[in-house]
């Protein structure tokens, strides 16, 4: 204990030294059993998902990943049009919330007055505590019948040749559930990438002003692709979320098991057949199924969030401004 | 260029506006002292309430708060007090990979976990699964205000001879109590709207929960249940519902707002 005061002054609470007593022995103790609760419910999430989905992957292999019928009453059962409809409506969403995220971005790092910046900024905090159900129900009762008879009757009567905008056309659809995830990810891809784009050093930018360039080729040469890798980052986490959003889905996409042509046609997702169906599980087979789904689904996200947090870190370095 | 970009704002400000000003007009409405105080009606009967489902959120966010931020805490000290740098990197890791899960998966876990074994849909099992998810929130935002604590206060502690874990207790802890505070709200913010995890965990019911071992009714999943509902006056509630929660959530986060602008005296 009174070798700390021979020594030079300790460099962080870790350094310090402890005293060897029972109390401090049992509160560590404590501690670190519950920061090992992290390990712990990791594993476990990984176990009950594998062993819950052992059976199905043995009665149905590899090729549960590529079979495109989903027959309860054959017991024929395929993830493919829920893993379509996962990457379709996701891949919807991040096509609208990423531009969208991003230019609010930038308006709110380089554009925006000081005095907006705040209210803004609150906005968008409010934005990303409305509770996924929420959106489901505007989406359900206000969002999808205003998609249905405007920008989808539009799409069809203009696109309409194209398969992807093809007839007969319904409200709840995947374009609809793409639609609602995107407004549910604009606020986390916003608020990284503000985090993002304020990390630019601003010399960067003072040195494309001072070689001549206009206020958008800063952005655009000096900021934006600075803060590239970033940016990617925050999409990618954006993705991370798209791909396990369930509620809202649950409600506008349509619940439908099949690989419907037509983006406005129902379909149906990883998360949300998961939602719709366990609780009426009637058979092992039918539980086990949607555990592999489960399983597919952490696996994906997980990997991707991984892939987000790398890209993310990447850009994090020193002397960024307004840290 | 410039407009480009006030059009994204406008853009990313716009569907709040619009989901706020549906939930008034389509909420307030159906508000009235029945809402409050009435059980659910049987499907197809109008009138009743959401009395049962609104404690039932309120109690699972109480079991949810009693079973996950002490550890969540915890955990949280000890990647400020106690860990190596090395360790420590992992169980940040892990969770942020936690913080990933989509929620509807600890659905699963604690149906099989605790639904399966105890042979029925419980509010325990709501309140854990919700715990679950509160764990990993709270460990980070707990380790990030316990490092801002300066280190000076801690050997001004040892100097006095002050045990470790009384040093943690009455002086970090103490410093960084706002900001501890801060989290856990933030946490009890996002699960109060939680529903995917207790589609199969808490299930719901249109009774009062007498028991830990029962089914309970929670807001998020009565608005499910009646927005997807074939009749109006059902649809009517689910507004009604949606506009109660999210006056929750939102007084969640000014309370945030006042806890962490509130001067130290």
């Amino acid at each position: 204990m009174s070798k700390a005061t021979t020594q030079a002054l300790p460099l962080s609470a870790a350094d310090l030294p402890a005293p060897n007593r029972l109390g401090n022995r049992v509160f560590e103790g404590l501690t670190l059993v519950s920061a090992a609760m992290i390990g712990v419910l990791f594993l476990l999430v990984v176990w009950v998902l594998v062993s819950g989905a052992r059976m199905a992957m043995g009665v149905y292999g590899w090729s549960f990943l590529t079979n495109m019928h989903w027959n309860p009453v054959t017991d024929n059962y395929g993830a493919l049009p829920f893993i379509y409809g996962t990457v379709v409506t996701s891949a919807i969403a991040l096509l609208i919330a990423v531009p969208l995220s991003v230019g609010t971005a930038i308006y709110l790092t380089d554009l925006a007055p000081v005095w907006q910046r705040q209210p803004l900024t609150s906005v968008i905090e409010m934005l990303a505590a409305v509770p996924s159900v929420i959106w489901g129900l505007w989406g359900l009762f206000v969002l999808t019948p205003w998609l249905d008879a405007y920008p989808y009757t539009w799409l069809n009567k203009h696109f309409g040749s194209i398969p992807l905008f093809g007839a007969p056309f319904s409200a709840s659809c995947l374009m609809s559930a793409g639609v609602i995830v995107a407004i549910m990810i604009l606020p986390i891809v916003t608020s990284v990438s503000r985090e993002i784009l304020r990390s630019v050093p601003d010399l960067q930018r003072e040195a494309a002003y001072g070689l001549g360039a206009t206020r958008w080729e800063v952005t655009r040469i000096a900021v934006l692709s600075y803060a590239r890798r970033g940016l990617m980052g925050a999409a990618v986490l954006g993705l991370g979320r798209a791909l396990g959003e369930t509620m809202a889905v649950t409600m506008v996409v349509g619940n439908s098991p099949k690989i419907p042509a037509s983006l406005l046609q129902p379909g149906w997702t990883l998360a949300s057949v998961i939602a719709n169906q366990f609780g009426e599980a009637s058979t092992d087979i039918q539980r086990s199924v949607l555990f592999e789904i489960g399983l597919v689904l952490v696996g994906v996200t997980i990997l991707v969030n991984i892939g987000a947090l790398i890209l993310i870190k990447s850009i994090e370095t020193p002397g960024s401004r307004r840290a | 260029m410039s407009v480009l970009a006030v059009v994204c704002a406008l853009l990313v400000v716009l569907p709040l506006i619009l989901v706020l000003f549906y939930l008034l007009k389509m909420g307030v409405s159906s508000l009235n002292w029945n809402f409050f105080t009435k059980l659910p009606e049987p499907a197809g009967v109008d009138g009743g309430g959401m009395a049962n489902a609104i404690v039932g959120t309120l109690e699972l966010m109480g079991l949810a708060l009693v079973m996950g931020v002490p550890i969540g805490l915890l955990g949280g000290i000890y990647l400020s007090e106690y860990g190596s740098e090395k360790t420590n990197t992992w169980i940040r890791f892990g969770a942020d990979v936690l913080n990933g899960v989509p929620s509807i998966v600890w659905g699963l876990i604690g149906f099989t976990l605790v639904v399966a074994p105890m042979g029925g849909y419980s509010a325990f099992a709501g309140g854990l699964v919700l715990a679950c998810i509160m764990v990993p929130l709270v460990l980070r935002t707990t380790e990030e205000v316990l490092v801002l604590v300066p280190t000076s206060y801690r050997e001004a502690g040892m100097a006095l001879g002050i045990p470790r874990w009384k040093i943690t207790f009455n002086i970090v802890l103490r410093t960084a109590a706002k900001g501890i505070v801060t989290g856990v709200l933030l946490a009890l913010g996002r699960i109060a709207g939680e529903t995917a995890p207790l589609l199969f965990t808490a299930l719901g019911t249109t009774l009062w929960n007498t028991s830990l071992k029962d089914p309970i009714a929670a807001l998020p999943l009565q608005i499910y249940n009646y927005a997807i509902s074939p009749y109006p006056d059902q649809n009517r509630q689910a507004w009604a519902g949606a506009l109660v929660l999210i006056l929750m959530v939102f007084l969640l986060s000014a309370s945030v707002r006042i806890v962490s602008s509130r001067r130290k005296k």
